[in-house]
């Protein structure tokens, strides 16, 4: 592995870094309560949020579990649950 | 190669290497001595002489910043400062060379406050030294016209990448009016080159610049600049030498040389002193004295093995120093000093400083200090410090 | 649980922001909207750290980070160097940087490029301390707000003079396109960055970007909490073309209380009684604001 020039990195290598280890709590959705209105998605810091053909869906492995989504859900549709990991 | 010789100022010199080089982005903050310079690009600017982008800073710092971030943009970059300017622009140039942005950077040497003065002296720069920057020390007007055409081709190299500083007295060469030669456009930028930076910032291939490291790799990355300024000194021999080969002139690559080879009493030295001391030692030759001089031309790459081989079996050199590093001394003694030390040639050195904030160093000057170098050769232990024409008046 | 192999946020997740930050939220923001064909230029702070770690960068477009006082020194040298070569790509250059590294190291600078009238974006996301060093006061802390810096001891309140007014520095600029915005108001914040890129000239935007860290509240409430701000009438959300005011984000004005109670850097002036001036001025700023730029809402 080389030193990079300068100090000078690569685009997109924090990818790699699964944030998702820091939750203490996980966001859950409820699919069915879901009307894919795709707020939980805007306020997401970490673009986390997919908004799918059945609804949300959180990318467990970068989500730090800060709740935003759940506090902007227009429908209650997300909870939390204790991140037992 | 024939060239225009006209009677000019050294600021001019300056500015017509600048802009023959075709930097692409030029900014400037003004401060004495180096106002003429950025007047005369910028009038060139205006002019269509020189097609650049000429930014006017709101300090040294943002001069500093603004031609790093061009540099880092892929342009190339120049500007220029003097004493404090030069200090504002410390953080910057830190970074610059770490990152290794090939600015070329004009330093005309004046002394630092306080007290304010506008007279030359070398602290400015030395203030620099540490930065990974390369260095090199000019002794007339034409000297600092061919190191500025040199200059970018040295820096920009990709063994190299690094800022470079053109160093040359405030006043004596900035000010001052000598025959210089001026050499056609086209052979200048052609020896100049255009700037192919080995990265750069584009959206096509997007990198990060200036991210944060830990102790994996600090240590590593100053390494690296260590090995890039040893791979400087190759290029600046190899582009002085060029230089002649085309241009006709040649001023020294890492240092210059002037009646060493049987010299009792070698004189070490940097700037516009060096043109002095070369007046007096051939006095001193027509004398009989065996006295010679040897110029360090990069005070950054500083070239060691060089300046140990120039003195050869010389018994006594003189270093003449225009900064000091309070409590301890002349800086350029310093740096001879450890560069003999362990080595198998021990002279005895002498440190002299002479011409802080401006105080004359002329012929008779340098003859005391000859003189002065020779008896302390004769006595024990170590050499103390000399302060050339200090008024001991004030310290009774 | 999925690692992403490739690129769907031009701010890449993975990054290191506490959970919650405004600032993150803002940047992915004004990245949807910049597109790729882009050079960012921050100083140091929150956003270079939490960005930039080493073989770790979350950036997906060009983005320099050199000192902390010279982004916008930076980002004239980069378009020039740009501009140099023609531009034909019509790249644009945004800044980005936080309070500490706008309002005062770096505001030399700042008015050097406001006075140039260089064609740069310059976004400031200002969660009002020097929060990456760990919550000391800058000159965008308010009156009254605790940091370590500022602290909260004997009589002194915590800040105890008022924020710098960046607005009106940029507007004495003469800063043809002058906005605030909020991470509340996604399509609003990306529409003021068009425009920002797209007139010519400098932009300043100034959003506020809540910190649940260093204000003192749960992640969770960031969004809400800049909302607050807005309807206390303490950050209007407002837009000048020219000098001139041209839109001004209508609101019903809720006493500064609701803003200031739920964070722990105000809580101390609940506790005291010759803390009320405190709040009483807060409160006449916030009066003064919804007066001068006519926020409250029509009463029918």
């Amino acid at each position: 592995m080389d030193l990079p020039l300068g100090g000078v990195c690569k685009a997109g290598e924090s990818r790699k870094l699964e944030t998702g280890k820091w939750r203490s709590f996980r966001p859950v959705v409820d699919k069915a309560k879901c009307i894919k209105c795709g707020r939980c998605a805007e306020f997401c810091p970490d673009s986390c949020m997919e908004i799918k053909e059945d609804g949300a869906e959180v990318n467990l492995y970068y989500c730090k579990g800060c709740l935003i989504c759940m506090r902007e859900c227009p429908v209650d549709a997300i909870t939390k649950e204790v991140e037992e990991k | 190669m024939k060239g225009k010789t006209a009677i000019l100022e050294g600021s001019r010199a300056v500015a017509e290497a600048v802009r023959a080089c075709r930097p692409d982005v030029i900014s400037v903050y003004p401060i004495t001595p180096q106002t003429h310079i950025l007047e005369d690009l910028a009038r060139f600017v205006s002019s269509g002489k020189l097609k650049s982008q000429f930014v006017r800073a709101d300090s040294e710092f943002s001069a500093a910043s603004i031609v790093y971030g061009a540099s880092a943009a892929g342009a190339r970059a120049y500007t220029a400062s003097a004493s404090q300017g030069l200090l504002l622009m410390n953080e910057v140039i830190y970074a610059m060379a770490s990152t290794r942005l090939p600015v070329v950077l004009t330093a005309v040497n004046r002394a630092i406050s306080a007290p304010i003065t506008i007279q030359p002296d070398h602290q400015d720069t030395m203030s620099l030294r540490d930065t990974g920057a390369l260095q090199i020390h000019v002794e007339s007007m034409q000297e600092a016209y061919d190191a500025h055409v040199q200059s970018f081709r040295i820096a920009e190299d990709p063994d190299v990448q690094l800022p470079l500083m053109v160093c040359m007295d405030g006043w004596v060469i900035s000010h001052s009016y000598e025959p210089v030669t001026v050499f056609p456009d086209e052979a200048v930028a052609e020896f100049a080159g255009s700037f192919t930076p080995v990265q750069k910032l584009d959206p096509s291939n997007p990198l990060t610049y200036g991210a944060y490291a830990d102790q994996d790799v600090l240590m590593e990355y100053r390494y690296a600049m260590m090995i890039a300024q040893e791979k400087a000194k190759d290029k600046i021999r190899s582009v002085t030498k060029e230089y002649r080969d085309v241009f006709g002139n040649f001023d020294g690559d890492l240092l210059d040389t002037h009646c060493t080879e049987d010299a009792e009493v070698v004189l070490v030295a940097m700037g516009s002193m060096v043109s002095t001391i070369r007046a007096a030692v051939d006095e001193l030759r027509s004398e009989g004295r065996k006295v010679g001089l040897v110029k360090v031309r990069t005070f950054r790459p500083f070239p060691r093995e060089e300046i140990i081989a120039a003195c050869g079996k010389a018994p006594v050199v003189a270093v003449l120093d225009k900064s000091l590093s309070v409590n301890s001394g002349g800086i350029l003694a310093t740096e001879v000093k450890s560069a003999f030390y362990g080595g198998s040639s021990q002279p005895v050195i002498v440190p002299f400083i002479a011409g802080l904030g401006g105080k004359e160093v002329n012929r008779r000057v340098i003859k005391e200090i000859v003189d002065i170098a020779s008896r302390a050769a004769e006595k024990q232990g170590a050499r103390e410090t000399v302060w050339m024409g200090l008024d001991r008046s004030f310290f009774s | 649980m999925t690692i992403q192999t490739e690129v769907k946020e031009l701010h890449a997740p993975g990054h290191r922001a506490c959970p919650g930050c405004g600032c993150a939220i803002a940047v992915k923001l004004i990245l949807r909207e910049t597109g790729p064909n882009t050079i960012v230029v921050s100083p140091t702070g929150c956003l270079e750290t939490f960005t930039s770690p080493f073989r770790g960068s979350s950036w997906e477009v060009p983005w320099i980070h050199s000192l902390f006082e010279n982004a916008p020194a930076i980002a004239t040298g980069v378009l020039a160097g740009l501009n140099s070569k023609g531009n034909v790509d019509g790249t644009k250059v945004v800044a980005i940087g936080g309070d500490g590294g706008t309002y005062d190291i770096g505001m030399g600078a700042l008015s050097g490029m406001f006075e140039r009238k260089d064609d740069i974006l310059y976004i400031c996301y200002d969660n009002e301390a020097y929060m990456n060093t760990g919550i000391q006061g800058s000159s965008a802390t308010p009156l009254g707000a605790g940091t370590t810096t500022t602290p909260v001891v004997g009589d002194s309140f915590g800040k105890m003079v008022s924020k710098k007014d960046l607005l009106a520095i940029a507007l004495a600029h003469d800063v043809p396109y002058v906005a605030t915005a909020s991470i509340a108001n996604p399509a609003d914040l990306k529409k003021k960055v068009r425009k920002g890129m797209d007139n010519p000239g400098p932009a300043f935007i100034l959003m506020l970007t809540p910190c649940n860290l260093g204000w003192g509240f749960e992640p969770e409430d960031t969004v809400e909490l800049a909302r607050k701000a807005i309807s206390t009438g303490l950050f209007p959300i407002v837009e000048f073309e020219n000098g001139r005011l041209v839109s001004a984000q209508k609101i019903k004005p809720v006493p500064v209380e609701e803003y200031l109670k739920p964070q722990k850097r105000y809580q101390h002036l609940y506790k005291k009684e010759n803390f009320n001036e405190v709040l009483k001025a807060i409160q006449e700023k916030a009066d003064r604001n919804i007066e001068k730029y006519d926020l409250a809402k029509d009463r029918n």
